[in-house]
């Protein structure tokens, strides 16, 4: 690919340094270690029951893991919570839709600008013109976003009420308008078709072009992953059996055995 | 529909303007009966109050919560206190410090919120209840070492002005819960209430997204408990004129839950079609119950019928309307409109398509 980037592959933004996580005797993660360079699309890979979920709760802080740290810009993140890496700039979608079902699109959308909302109840409450002002700027964000994501005609329909392809879309859209610089989509193309898929590979990689921003995504199509990514890290039964460029996760004996299966 | 304060449509503005006349111009010129404002727009008015302060923590933040008349009876009795000892801070002052007082109220309760959820925030919640009725049944200070059990309220004095005609109390109600409605309604459309109802249907998402779940969930219970304060206050010295403890129990609690759930959960019109409905009820019942029964219906049967609806409805509203009667309304309103546009339709002749 003879193609220039604008927002050039750079140092590492997310490092994950040996994390173990167990559930009760259940180990789900074992000693895993990889990195995540700024403005990059990497994909997180593997079979069902890998960890690779796990992980991404792990880096958003949802689960504590009982060994091992992130760093975030080359800072190991203390006491992680989902509220502390949001702060600092990390956004993430959910693999079973985690949407706020009974408000709009454009709310759900809104919720996403919390973090660029600065006033507080009582100037709400008393609708100040700095309010108004606020709240010009994140609806004017939030519309970008839809119309980016052409969901213009749907955008004040209650989310619950839409298909499965549309929501895992409007999730990208909350994910977008925290303006965050790196992104965890985990399975964001699960359940759709090829046309559907097609489309969202079409935003991630438009995001990631024109905002520059690092993509993290989980997701089991293997044509997809090899054509949008730029790195790759495989998991298997919670460890790293493999880390490179497509071309080289391919040629992997390791990961096409795990995949497809070795005879003992 | 084209905003034009940021959240409000021209067509909120035309429904605030037509409930303003009515309230203020038609209502006082037409209804003159002491009875319409003693017994039945006083409660109502004070009651919906409370209810938005339910809504905002169960109907919007998703926290189940029962114990609103305890934070009625916080504002109620410090109500009391204040004038009594502050005279200073006026009617308007004691009021809002009232529901402050109210609020750090529920900012303790509320705590729990943090780590319990669903019926056992609910059964925690309920500690609220008792909690202040005991307090203030089991210190004689609050009730300035009253041996009677029962306090005369003090008579609202505005600026010098005395309010003391059931007209003008209805005044001092219908000021004061509109300018808390539009505040509830300002806050429920803006971020704030965004952020009650992104904890409210998926906290990890909103969590993710940087919405703090203490502080979102603390601050509800906060501003709900102010709510309920102010309409505790208002509903002891416009409505009962006279605090007790007894006046402010778990039915009270239960009443307002009620008034909630059918008004529908997550509306603050909600809030007014639902106690209007609770109040009008039973006075329904009895009308029905003297002119059609002719007094053959025993008054206690007549309110255990009355209990009885109550849970049928609930039940009802629950599994085929849980978003309550505000959505039956706009349901209503939709069918109409549809109804008038394809009668139009009708009447333009359409070119026939013809083989």
């Amino acid at each position: 690919m003879a193609y220039e980037r604008k927002f050039k592959i750079g140092k590492p933004i997310l490092e994950v340094n040996n994390i173990s996580l167990a559930f009760g005797g259940v180990k789900a993660i074992t000693d895993t270690s990889f990195n995540v360079l700024e403005h990059e699309v990497r994909a997180i890979i593997g079979p069902n029951g890998a960890g690779k979920s796990s992980m991404l709760n792990c880096i958003n802080g949802i689960y504590k893991p009982q060994q091992g740290t992130v760093s975030f810009r080359g800072q190991v993140v203390p006491n992680i919570t989902p509220n502390i890496m949001a702060q600092m700039g990390l956004s993430r979608t959910f693999q079973n839709l985690a949407l706020f079902k009974r408000m709009s699109v454009l709310d759900n959308i809104l919720v996403g600008r919390k973090l660029h909302t600065k006033t507080n109840f009582l100037e709400v409450a008393l609708q100040l013109p700095k309010v108004k002002k606020e709240e010009k700027l994140n609806r004017e964000r939030s519309e970008e976003i839809i119309s980016f994501l052409e969901i213009e005609d749907i955008k004040d329909t209650p989310v619950g009420k839409l298909p499965y392809g549309l929501q895992k879309k409007v999730e990208l859209g909350r994910a977008l308008a925290t303006d965050s610089s790196i992104i965890l989509l985990d399975e964001p193309m699960a359940g759709m078709n090829v046309e559907e898929k097609r489309d969202m590979c079409r935003f991630i990689l438009k995001v990631n072009d024109e905002l520059g921003t690092t993509m993290v995504l989980i997701e089991h199509d293997m044509g997809v992953v090899m054509d949008i990514s730029d790195r790759v890290v495989v998991l298997d039964y919670g460890k790293v059996i493999g880390d490179g460029t497509p071309d080289e996760i391919m040629a992997n004996q390791k990961v096409i055995d795990a995949y497809l299966g070795v005879e003992h | 529909m084209k905003p034009i304060f940021m959240t409000y449509t021209k067509k909120d503005l035309i429904n605030l303007a037509v409930c303003m006349v009515l309230s203020v111009l038609i209502i006082p010129t037409f209804i003159k009966t002491e009875y319409w404002y003693t017994s039945i727009l006083i409660p109502w008015l004070c009651l919906a109050l409370a209810t938005i302060g339910q809504q905002i923590v169960m109907g919007y933040t998703g926290q189940l919560a029962l114990g609103a008349a305890g934070f009625m009876a916080a504002g109620a009795f410090a109500m009391f206190n204040l004038i009594l000892r502050v005279p200073d801070l006026g009617f308007v002052g004691s009021l809002i410090v009232s529901g402050l007082i109210a609020a750090a109220f529920g900012i303790l309760f509320g705590l729990p919120s943090l780590k319990v959820r669903g019926i056992y925030l609910m059964v925690a919640t309920l500690a609220s209840q008792f909690f202040i009725i005991w307090m203030i049944d089991k210190f004689g200070w609050f009730k300035n070492y009253d041996s009677s059990g029962i306090i005369t309220a003090q008579d609202i004095v505005i600026l010098g002005k005395p309010f003391t005609t059931p007209l003008a109390m209805y005044f001092v109600c219908l000021a004061v819960t509109t300018i808390l409605t539009l505040l509830a309604m300002n806050m429920a459309r803006g971020s704030t209430g965004r952020n009650w109802m992104a904890v409210r249907d998926m906290d990890i998402a909103a969590e993710s997204m940087g919405v703090s779940l203490l502080r979102t969930k603390v601050q509800a219970f906060a501003i709900s408990a102010f709510y309920c304060g102010v309409a505790g206050a208002l509903f002891a010295f416009c409505y009962l004129k006279s605090l007790e403890p007894v006046a402010f129990d778990i039915k009270l609690s239960f009443k307002i839950l009620f008034m909630c759930i059918l008004g529908g959960l997550g509306t603050i019109n909600g809030a007014f079609i639902g106690a209007a409905f609770i109040l009008l009820f039973p006075v329904l019942l009895n009308a029905i119950g003297n002119n059609v029964f002719h007094g053959a219906i025993d008054a206690t049967i007549i309110s255990s019928i009355e209990q009885v609806i109550f849970g049928l409805l609930m039940i009802v509203f629950m599994i085929y309307e849980p978003l309550g009667m505000a959505k039956l309304w706009e349901n209503l309103k939709q069918s109409m409109k549809s109804k008038l546009s394809s009668s139009r339709i009708k009447g333009v002749k359409s070119p026939v398509l013809k083989k």
